[in-house]
């Protein structure tokens, strides 16, 4: 059974200085946010943050690399975010982009006990400097590693109390994977129901990966780009 | 003519490339026009990369959904048969050659099929996103771009100097001035746009291309 915390502010309590840290989302969509606000509240330093993205100034992951929280990125794009492009290239903080598909991948395979496998992606690129390389089917590919933290901070629509997980639309990118590959999993849910609540036909995260529930507060339904037809 | 129409040249050219019933990605920029000129009648279905396929409209005014957007972080719509998934099966799909055709932009492109859109050293520094999955695993990867950058240069390269996407990846380069197709033995130059001589493509690209016997001037 997950563990129900009563805040934000009391699970940000299991982060230390030097962990590292996965967040689900994609852009400021299906981003854990209250988790984060509460971490950039706190003394917390010298994080490596696992996030496809750097969020954007001020918000999300971008509160805590604003803050100078952050030592080490890993993401794959972080074009939304001129303070961290910023620190980048003043040197005041480190990024490893990763192609997202390999980003995934090394997830799910760190979740599911897969230690490396080889790819296509990144073949012939910087990406694969440094890492080994193997022919299969006539094709170059190169060995990428699991990639696993200590604590992912994860956010889903509902959550029963046993600690199963729904998402909503594209809110769900990262977080599934990422709930299966940290020592601790921290959920964020929007709402939290009781157990048999929610169809196990259903469920998109089992509980066996959830440690600690939170009940989210005040989404602000933030929305990057905001696109309309006539 | 000007850029907005070149730009809608280029997307009404590919789309032609685009079968019925295919699953396709496209990417910011051009390739998202691209949707504009696919036939009504055709199933084809567009995959996000965040975990959407089958992306719908953009919403009407006060429908716009924060948990419902595109890979350029857009507010969009589903259609009736779209499905959500996670971004390890999204990429699944990508890897696992499941995508028939790709669409993406670029800054340089050579005459093998290498490709660079991700980065400038020392200038722009955003990341490769999705690119290098996508090129790497898709079926057909087809590069919509200028035919030229910003200072008149070609930016159809025998080498490229950027940093490398993908390496002998494209199948074929649609620009406002020509189709090419990549061969096994380099560029092939299979037509000009409407208003564009074969000799004024030749000039303009700096890499070598053959012209294929059945070259069509002015085909699009």
């Amino acid at each position: 059974m997950a563990e129900l915390l009563t805040s934000s502010q009391a699970a940000v309590k299991l982060v230390e200085s030097g962990m590292t840290i996965m967040v689900g989302g994609f852009g400021v969509c299906g981003l854990p946010e209250n988790l984060l606000h509460a971490l950039a509240e706190t003394d917390a330093r010298d994080l490596s943050l696992i996030s496809n993205n750097g969020s954007v100034d001020g918000w999300g992951n971008g509160r805590l690399i604003a803050n100078g929280q952050v030592r080490k990125m890993y993401s794959s794009y972080i074009g939304e975010n001129d303070v961290l492009t910023g620190k980048l290239i003043a040197g005041e903080i480190e990024v490893e982009l990763v192609p997202q598909g390999t980003l995934a991948e090394r997830i799910r395979a760190a979740g599911a006990g897969i230690p490396a496998f080889f790819t296509p992606t990144g073949f012939g690129t910087a990406i694969a400097e440094g890492k080994e390389s193997r022919e299969f089917n006539g094709r170059g590919c190169i060995l990428e590693t699991a990639l696993n933290a200590d604590v992912a901070f994860i956010k889903a629509y509902k959550a029963d109390k046993k600690g199963n997980l729904v998402f909503r639309k594209t809110a769900r990118n990262f977080n599934p994977i990422m709930a299966t590959a940290a020592k601790i999993t921290i959920v964020e849910a929007e709402e939290i129901v009781e157990n048999g609540e929610l169809e196990a036909d259903q469920i998109h995260t089992p509980s066996v990966y959830v440690d600690y529930l939170v009940k989210g507060e005040n989404y602000a339904g933030r929305i990057e780009k905001r696109t309309n037809r006539k | 003519m000007p850029g907005a129409s070149k730009k809608e040249r280029i997307a009404s050219r590919i789309a032609k490339e685009l079968q019925d019933g295919f699953y396709v990605n496209l990417g910011i920029g051009i390739p998202t026009l691209v949707a504009n000129y696919i036939p009504e009648k055709y199933d084809i279905f567009l995959q996000s990369e965040n975990g959407l396929l089958g992306i719908g409209p953009y919403p009407l005014e006060g429908d716009e959904d924060a948990d419902l957007i595109n890979a350029g972080k857009e507010t969009v719509t589903t259609l009736p048969g779209s499905s959500f998934f996670s971004s390890a099966d999204s990429f699944a799909m990508i890897r696992g050659g499941h995508i028939d055709a790709t669409v993406l932009g670029a800054m340089e492109v050579s005459e093998q099929g290498d490709i660079a859109n991700y980065m400038i050293p020392g200038k722009l520094v955003k990341g490769m996103g999705g690119a290098m999955d996508l090129v790497a695993g898709s079926r057909n990867v087809i590069v919509a771009m200028m035919h030229t950058n910003k200072a008149g240069e070609s930016k159809i390269l025998k080498e490229c100097s950027l940093p490398l996407t993908g390496k002998r990846c494209v199948n074929m380069i649609v620009t406002d001035l020509a189709v090419m197709q990549v061969g096994s033995e380099g560029l092939i130059l299979r037509e000009t746009a409407e208003g564009v001589s074969i000799s004024e493509v030749q000039n303009k690209t700096q890499a070598t291309l053959k012209i294929a016997d059945d070259c069509i001037e002015g085909s699009y």
